[in-house]
């Protein structure tokens, strides 16, 4: 037998190991299992998290940004599509040969090209590098056709930016352009929504109201295979666009104003003068900010940035001037209200002033002769202003100022680069330069030259508030259904009009009731006593209607258009005594050292309702250079004002 | 020759009535399950690498069939020309190879590649269960005799690791290792052994090639380059995990249907099978291994050749190896060494080798009662 021949030990060493063997082999199996069990039981969570990661994948469609609209519907920043080149460099075998092949096809220069080999260096290599962002259609067509052996390459069809109003608006809105790292990081909202060559507002209502405009992406869930390669759409995600935000702006008025500025530096503001609206807000020159969308040329840079006249300054808001002669009106109501001078008070106007050895000037050489206040406003008789000034202390037209929106921002938030001015007092020159006011100070601050600046918008606001009788108004440029209507306004300056003359007569306990009630509530009275506001909005009439008013080449008789307003001319240097006797033509002085023109006005005189500021950078006399552009935007403003009140009644109707 | 011995005299259908059905049963599953994973590999279409499992498995069974009507006493006598066969063929792969992937262990037969070092997982076995049939408890602890075991199991060895092919010459090596040890040899020579490996890995290491060094390290810390090194293991265990209890699903795995499964066919194929049927198929498969090998290792118990006893245990328990040491490498329990998972993985040398080897154990099984002299 077979163990006897082998041996039965023999077998039973086998099988005594083979049990060992089977031992081990059920502590393994059970390790396995375990194993098994762990991976896929207990940490499965983990692990399809990590799957899921593996195989989805998210891409992100640029958002399209809300649109601009003016205040009749007018898209004056909408969107427009174009084709784009698209190339993802991690997907392209051979980048050189596939970016040579293009930069034929697309006629590229070489400077083009260098700076798409750049930007590609720049990145990541599976961040999209975006060839061209603007394609002809011709060369679109192109690359459609040849697609099949530009393996990488895709043809993109997306939206811009596009301004149809060039440079109309660009002061107003800003403009786009790529978005910086800066800008990525700055901003939460741009960092969520980015995808490679978004365009975020750079400048403007563009910027300031990016969070609005910007929209949200849209997203597409592919599943992709482990190269990265889409295998197919899990799903769609549509985006939402950005809000469409309607400005109170006409663009009829506002395409006026660029034209009356042509080819000179200045600003035109026009404002409703209850509603706070800004009808029109232009600074000039412009430029066109389509430019800046597909990034902006070097030649075309240099042209705007070397540009004398500064295109890229908004100067309506941070343009800072001496309002000269414009502050008048403000002048003189502080000297009133302030009971300083009644409206009889008179002054021998020779021509000039003497005071501590100084000579102050008027600017007309001969003298206005015996001048009341009325006159002093019409013909804008600077020693009359000399002596009110003199008898008010500039601390006292500090507050007046102040109360009239000189001195403060006057759309506050929204304009980054919107700039405070400076009404200065004694307090602020101790402060600010260590030194004691002096009284010719004084006078000269009260023919609005010195340290006062004030940047044209705030002499329209002014002005609005002087126009509507004396009401703090709210400035405001973009228009919604939540604004409070018109009439809603003209009834509550009623009221408060109302409550203002009751307190006065007498009342006194429930007088303070009221003025805490008051001052509880919008449109507050800004003055102390309205017949004083009445007296200036009439000389201010006077000015502008009567002969030998500063503005009276400038009226308009007919009493639709008519309308009130004051000059100013403000003087940029010191004018030498040598000057002076030379009395030299505005053209015969160099250009930089020209007197800035300035016109503020409101109309229609019988029932205003508008209030406008025009700036003319060195263009010299006030009523020469900028107060018949007043005539001419008054025509259009007045015209135009049956149309918005329909816009606005039918606004109305609809809430 | 002594084929025609009393107790072999059966007839045909004697034969297959001797067959072990279940654990044919238990092969013939996993062939079905291997195609089905095959025909997933290729994401859900009959293409190249499903085509070609499905034909070999097609013509490897039947083969397995005819073969295990061989007596017993044919594999015996055959062992060592078998074992000097396959040692040729490495011979010849090694000089006139076809090379892949930066390893040359196949030899081009015209109608198939066959790889000559999975062959030997089993020729070695044949070979040492012979060699230790004759030889006595008392001797099999002499010098001479462990010294011929260690040549047989050595040259092989040297050959398949110079293909390069770590894993399949570390299956080489547990394979006779295993024979070896049911013999009886002494266990101190076990231990001395291990503990001079133990003692000369770090000298081991410095001769194994860069990639495998980078795979230890890998292994011990898959983290360390998971896009480079670590990236299979990770996948891998992404794949196994995210399966969880019931699996995604017939050609639903993601991990492997997106390609973030390399060697997804071959030594992954554990993996796709995991993420797709989950622990409950993976349960299952286990099952079907375990109920394999025990039926080989019964057969064994019940043989009363030596040769046959021998031959069964060490099978048995080099299937084991493979099974083990294949999803411990794929669940990160081990370093990855090349090791398919046997009627799993795409391959025809290991099928086919695979397929000899139950044939042996089949025909075992029909001449269990015979006796070799």
């Amino acid at each position: 037998m077979q163990s006897n021949h082998f041996g039965g030990e023999k077998l039973l060493t086998i099988n005594r190991r083979m049990f060992i063997i089977g031992a081990a082999k059920f502590v393994v199996f059970t390790g396995i299992i375990i194993r098994l069990f762990s991976l896929q039981i207990t940490e499965n969570k983990k692990y399809r998290t990590l799957s899921d990661k593996n195989r989805l994948r998210e891409w992100r469609l640029p958002p399209v940004r809300g649109e601009f609209l003016d205040y009749f519907g007018n898209v004056v920043a909408g969107n427009l599509k174009v084709y784009q080149l698209h190339v993802v460099p991690e997907q392209v075998e051979n980048f050189k040969s596939l970016m040579l092949r293009l930069k034929e096809l697309l006629n590229l220069s070489d400077k083009q090209f260098n700076k798409i080999i750049k930007k590609k260096n720049s990145q990541k290599s599976w961040e999209t590098l975006i060839v061209s962002d603007n394609l002809t259609w011709e060369q679109f067509t192109k690359i459609n056709f040849f697609l099949h052996e530009l393996t990488g390459a895709k043809p993109v069809l997306s939206v811009s930016r596009d301004y149809p109003l060039s440079e109309n608006y660009t002061h107003v809105l800003g403009y786009v352009s790529m978005a910086s790292e800066k800008d990525i990081l700055n901003n939460e909202v741009i960092k969520n929504n980015h995808v490679p060559g978004l365009r975020v507002g750079k400048t403007g209502l563009e910027k300031s109201f990016e969070n609005d405009l910007i929209g949200s992406n849209g997203v597409q869930r592919y599943e992709v295979n482990a190269y990265g390669k889409r295998i197919n759409q899990i799903d769609h995600e549509e985006g939402t666009q950005g809000k469409t935000i309607k400005l109170t702006i006409d663009t009829e008025v506002q395409k006026l104003s660029n034209e009356l500025l042509k080819d000179v530096a200045g600003s035109i503001s026009v404002m409703d003068i209850y509603t706070g609206d800004i009808i029109a807000m232009h600074s000039s020159p412009s430029f066109d900010p389509n430019l800046f969308l597909f990034g902006i040329s070097q030649d075309d840079w240099q042209l705007i940035r070397n540009n004398p006249l500064k295109p890229l300054v908004n100067k309506t808001l941070s343009g800072l001037y001496s309002p000269g002669s414009t502050i008048k009106p403000i002048v003189a109501l502080s000297a009133l209200e302030n009971d300083v001078v009644s409206t009889k008070f008179k002054v021998n106007c020779t021509g000039k002033t003497e005071m501590y050895g100084q000579t102050y000037h008027c600017w007309k050489k001969k003298g206005h002769g015996v001048v009341d206040l009325k006159n002093a406003m019409k013909v804008s008789c600077d020693t009359y202003f000399y002596e009110i000034a003199r008898k008010l202390g500039v601390d006292r037209l500090k507050q007046t100022a102040l109360k009239f929106g000189l001195g403060e921002r006057v759309l506050n938030e929204i304009y980054s680069n919107e700039k405070k001015g400076l009404v200065p007092d004694t307090q602020w020159k101790k402060n600010a330069l260590g030194k004691g006011w002096v009284i010719g100070e004084t006078l000269i601050t009260g023919i609005g030259q010195g340290y006062i600046q004030t940047t044209p918008l705030q002499l329209c606001l002014m002005t609005a508030q002087l126009a509507n009788g004396g009401y703090k108004i709210y400035p405001k440029i973009t228009s919604s259904n939540d604004d409070v209507p018109f009439e809603v306004i003209k009834s509550q300056i009623d009221e408060n009009y109302k409550n203002f003359t009751e307190s006065k007569k007498g009342l006194t306990e429930a007088s303070e009731q009221l003025l805490s009630f008051i001052k509880e509530k919008k449109h507050q009275p800004l003055f102390r006593n309205p017949e004083n506001i009445k007296f200036i909005q009439n000389a201010m009439f006077v000015s502008t209607n009567e002969v030998r008013g500063t503005s009276y080449s400038s009226r308009i008789k007919d009493p639709k258009y008519q309308f009130a307003g004051k000059t100013g001319t403000s003087q940029v240097k010191r004018i030498t005594e040598r000057e002076r006797e030379l009395d030299l033509k505005t053209i015969e002085i160099p250009y930089n050292e020209r007197d800035h023109a300035l016109y503020v006005a409101f109309g229609p005189y019988k029932n205003p309702r508008y209030a406008l500021s025009v700036l003319v950078e060195h263009g010299g006399s006030g009523s020469v250079a900028a107060a018949p552009m007043a005539k001419k935007l008054f025509k259009l403003i007045i015209d135009r004002h049956e149309e918005r009140e329909k816009i606005r009644k039918e606004k109305l109707l609809k809430i | 020759m002594q084929f025609n011995s009393i107790s072999s005299e059966q007839t045909i259908f004697q034969k297959f009535m001797n067959f072990d059905f279940i654990l044919l049963f238990c092969i013939f599953l996993l062939g079905v399950i291997g195609s089905f994973a095959m025909y997933s590999t290729d994401g859900g279409e009959l293409l190249f690498h499903s085509k070609s499992h499905i034909s070999k498995f097609l013509v490897f069974f039947p083969m397995m069939i005819i073969l295990s009507f061989f007596n017993i006493r044919f594999w015996h006598y055959t062992a060592y020309i078998f074992y000097v066969i396959v040692l040729i063929l490495l011979i010849w792969a090694s000089l006139y190879g076809v090379k892949a992937s930066g390893s040359q262990r196949w030899v081009d037969l015209y109608f198939i590649n066959l790889q000559p070092s999975e062959l030997m997982k089993v020729a070695i076995i044949v070979c040492l269960a012979r060699y230790y049939h004759r030889v006595q408890l008392d001797k099999v602890n002499s010098f001479q005799n462990l010294l011929t075991a260690i040549v047989i199991l050595i040259l092989p060895m040297m050959l398949v690791i110079s293909q390069p092919d770590l894993g399949t010459s570390i299956l080489i090596a547990l394979s006779g290792l295993v024979v070896i040890w049911l013999t009886g040899l002494n266990i101190k020579y076990f231990l001395y052994s291990f503990f001079s490996l133990l003692i000369s890995a770090p000298f081991a290491i410095a001769f194994l090639q860069d990639y495998q060094k980078l795979r230890i390290l890998t292994f011990l810390n898959p983290d360390r380059d998971p896009l480079g090194a670590g990236y299979q293991i990770i996948q891998s265990k992404i794949a196994v995990g995210s399966g969880g209890f019931t699996g995604k699903g017939f050609l639903k795995g993601t991990q492997s249907y997106l390609e973030f499964l390399p060697e997804k066919h071959t030594d992954f194929i554990f993996t796709l099978f995991a993420e797709e049927h989950g622990f409950l198929g993976s349960l299952g498969l286990l099952i079907i291994y375990i109920t394999l090998i025990y039926r080989v290792i019964r057969i064994g118990s019940i043989s009363r050749s030596f040769f046959a006893k021998l031959y069964c245990y060490g099978f048995g328990s080099a299937i084991f190896f493979y099974i083990t040491v294949n999803m411990s490498m794929v669940l990160g329990l081990l370093p990855i060494v090349g090791s398919p998972l046997p009627l799993l993985s795409y391959g025809g040398s290991s099928m086919l080798a695979t397929m000899i080897g139950f044939a042996i154990v089949m025909s075992a099984k029909i001449n269990h009662k015979q006796l070799i002299a």
